[in-house]
C-alpha cells in the first residue's frame, strides 16, 4: 500500500514534468511572442545566471529577510497581546468585538496609511508586513488561550498556580495548535505583503525586481523572479509544517 | 450590556482621537480628526467618487471570483470524482499553490497592461486555489452511499454530478465561495493600491500621496466597511441557507 502511494507520487512528478514540457512546446512553437512567454529553458538560464552573477541572490536575501523579520515581529507581538486578551475575560469582552471588526479589512489597505506616516523606506516595509501578519496569530492566540478545558483550569486552581503560571503551563500549550496554524497563515500573508510593499516603495527586493524586469520586457528574468517567489512560498510553508509536526507530535493522525 | 462593552473601546478611542487633535491644534499631512474624516467621507459620497470607485472594485472582484471559482469548481469535481487524476495532479498542485498571487502582477501587466483584465485575471488566480482545495475536500467527504445510489440508479456521469455530488457538497462549496469572495476583494484592493489606476484602492493611494489624510482615512474606513459587510452578508446567507451544514472541517 505504501509503495503504491509512492508510485503515484512519482507519477504525479512525471505529470509536472509533462506540464513543463508542454510549456516549452508552447513557448517554442506557439504563436505567443517570446516577450510575453519565455520557455522554461530561458527562465531557468535567467535564474541560474541571475543567482551566480546577477542581482537575484541579493534581492532574494533582502526579501526573505524582510518577510521573516516582519513575521517574527508580528508573531511575538500577536502571541503576547493575544495571551493577555485571551486569558482575561474582561479584556475579551471589551476588546474582542473591536478585533472582529478590524479583521475583515483587507490588510493591504493599511499600506498607504502607514506610508503617509512613516514615509517610504525600509522601516515602513517592516511595519506594514508586521501589521498585516499580526492578525492571524493574534486572533488564533486569543481563541486558543480562552478555549482551555474548564477542568484544567480547576486543576490550576487546586495547584494554586498564579495567572502567569496558568498561562505558561496550561493555556499556551493548549493554544499551540491554533497559534501555529495562525503563524503559518501569517507567514503566507507576510510574503504577499513584502512583495507588494517592495513594489510600492521601490525598496530593493524581489517584488521590485520583477516589477522592473516586467516593465523592461525582460520576461525571462521576470519569470525567474516569479519562480523564486514560488520557491520561497513553498519552502516557508514546508518549514512550518515540519515545525508543526515537531512541536505537536500528539496531533498527528 | 455585551454590545455596550464591545462598543466602549472604539468609542473611547475615537473620542480621545478627536479631543486630542482639537486640543493640540494638529495640522498634519498624515492625520485627520474623526470629524474631518466623516466630512470627507460625506463629500466623497456626494460627488459620486465612492459609488463609482466601489463599482469598479466590486466588478473586478466579482468577475475574478466567477471565472476563478468556476474553473476551480470543474477542477475540484474532477479531483473528487477521479481519484487517479487527484493523485497525478498532487505534485503540481503542491508546487503551484504556494505561489503568492501578487507575484503574478508584473506578468499580468506585461500581457494586459493597466485596466480591468489584469485585475480580473489576478483575482481569478487567487480565488482558484481555495475553491479547488475546499471543493475537493467537500466531495471527498460525501457519504459513499449517496454515490452508490447514483450507481444503482444508473445515472450518467453528468447526472451524478448534477443530482448527487453538487447538492451534497453545496454547503461546503458555499463556504469556499465565501472565503474566496474575501480573497477576491483583498487582491482587487491590493492590485489597485500597487499599480492599477482603478477602484477604491487607487482612490486611497491617491489621497495618501496627495497628502489628504481626511480623504485617505475615509477611503480606508469605506474599504473596511466593504470587507466587513461582504463577510457578514455571506455569513448570514450561509447560516440561513445551510444552518450548521456549512461548518467547515477543521484543518486544511
Amino acid at each position: 500500500m505504501r509503495s503504491n502511494r509512492a508510485l503515484w507520487y512519482v507519477g504525479s512528478i512525471g505529470v509536472t514534468a509533462l506540464l513543463i514540457g508542454f510549456w516549452q512546446l508552447v513557448a517554442d512553437h506557439g504563436n505567443i511572442p517570446a516577450v510575453f512567454l519565455p520557455g522554461p529553458d530561458r527562465a531557468w538560464d535567467a535564474l541560474i545566471s541571475g543567482i551566480s552573477d546577477g542581482p537575484i541572490g541579493k534581492v532574494t536575501g533582502a526579501t526573505v529577510e524582510r518577510m521573516v523579520f516582519g513575521w517574527g515581529l508580528a508573531s511575538l507581538f500577536g502571541i503576547a497581546l493575544g495571551s493577555l486578551i485571551g486569558s482575561s475575560r474582561r479584556a475579551r469582552e471589551y476588546l474582542a468585538p473591536s478585533l472582529e471588526i478590524i479583521r475583515p479589512v483587507p490588510v493591504s489597505a493599511f499600506m498607504p496609511v502607514v506610508m503617509a506616516f512613516l514615509g517610504i523606506g525600509a522601516n515602513m516595509v517592516l511595519v506594514v508586513v508586521a501589521i498585516g501578519a499580526v492578525w492571524p496569530v493574534l486572533l488564533a492566540t486569543v481563541h486558543g488561550v480562552s478555549a482551555v478545558e474548564p477542568r484544567l483550569l480547576d486543576v490550576s486552581k487546586v495547584m494554586r498556580l498564579n495567572r502567569f503560571e496558568t498561562l505558561w503551563k496550561l493555556a499556551l500549550p493548549n493554544a499551540m495548535p491554533d497559534i501555529l496554524a495562525g503563524a503559518r497563515l501569517g507567514l503566507t500573508v507576510s510574503l504577499v505583503l513584502t512583495v507588494v510593499a517592495e513594489m510600492l516603495t521601490s525598496e530593493n527586493g524581489l517584488g521590485y525586481y520583477i516589477l522592473l524586469e516586467g516593465r523592461a520586457f525582460h520576461s525571462a528574468n521576470l519569470f525567474a523572479g516569479v519562480i523564486l517567489l514560488g520557491i520561497i512560498g513553498l519552502i516557508s510553508n514546508l518549514a512550518l509544517q515540519a515545525a508543526e509536526a515537531r512541536l505537536l507530535p500528539w496531533t498527528k493522525r | 450590556m455585551k454590545a455596550f462593552k464591545g462598543a466602549l473601546f472604539p468609542i473611547a478611542f475615537l473620542l480621545l482621537w478627536e479631543i486630542g487633535m482639537r486640543a493640540a491644534h494638529v495640522e498634519s499631512d498624515s492625520l485627520a480628526a474623526p470629524s474631518q474624516i466623516v466630512v470627507a467621507f460625506g463629500q466623497a459620497v456626494i460627488d459620486g467618487t465612492i459609488l463609482h470607485r466601489t463599482g469598479e472594485t466590486l466588478l473586478a472582484a466579482l468577475c475574478g471570483l466567477c471565472i476563478g471559482g468556476g474553473l476551480a469548481l470543474v477542477f475540484s469535481i474532477l479531483l473528487g470524482l477521479v481519484p487517479a487524476f487527484a493523485r497525478l495532479m498532487q505534485f503540481s498542485i503542491e508546487l503551484l499553490r504556494p505561489l503568492p498571487p501578487v507575484a503574478l502582477i508584473p506578468i499580468a501587466m506585461l500581457i494586459f497592461g493597466f485596466g480591468f483584465s489584469m485585475e480580473i485575471t489576478l483575482c481569478a488566480v487567487a480565488c482558484f486555489w481555495p475553491v479547488a482545495v475546499y471543493g475537493h475536500a467537500a466531495i471527498s467527504n460525501i457519504e459513499p452511499q449517496l454515490l452508490e445510489v447514483g450507481r444503482v440508479l444508473r445515472l450518467s456521469p453528468a447526472g451524478r454530478v448534477m443530482k448527487i455530488v453538487l447538492p451534497a457538497a453545496l454547503p461546503r462549496y458555499f463556504v469556499a465561495f465565501r472565503l474566496s469572495a474575501a480573497v477576491a476583494l483583498i487582491i482587487a484592493v491590493t492590485v489597485e493600491i500597487t499599480i492599477n489606476p482603478l477602484g477604491v484602492g487607487f482612490e486611497l493611494m491617491k489621497a495618501s500621496q496627495s497628502l489628504h489624510p481626511d480623504r485617505m482615512f475615509a477611503m480606508l474606513l469605506w474599504i473596511g466597511v466593504m470587507g466587513w459587510s461582504i463577510n457578514a452578508g455571506l455569513l448570514l446567507a450561509q447560516r440561513r441557507l445551510f444552518g450548521s451544514a456549512g461548518v467547515p472541517v477543521r484543518g486544511r
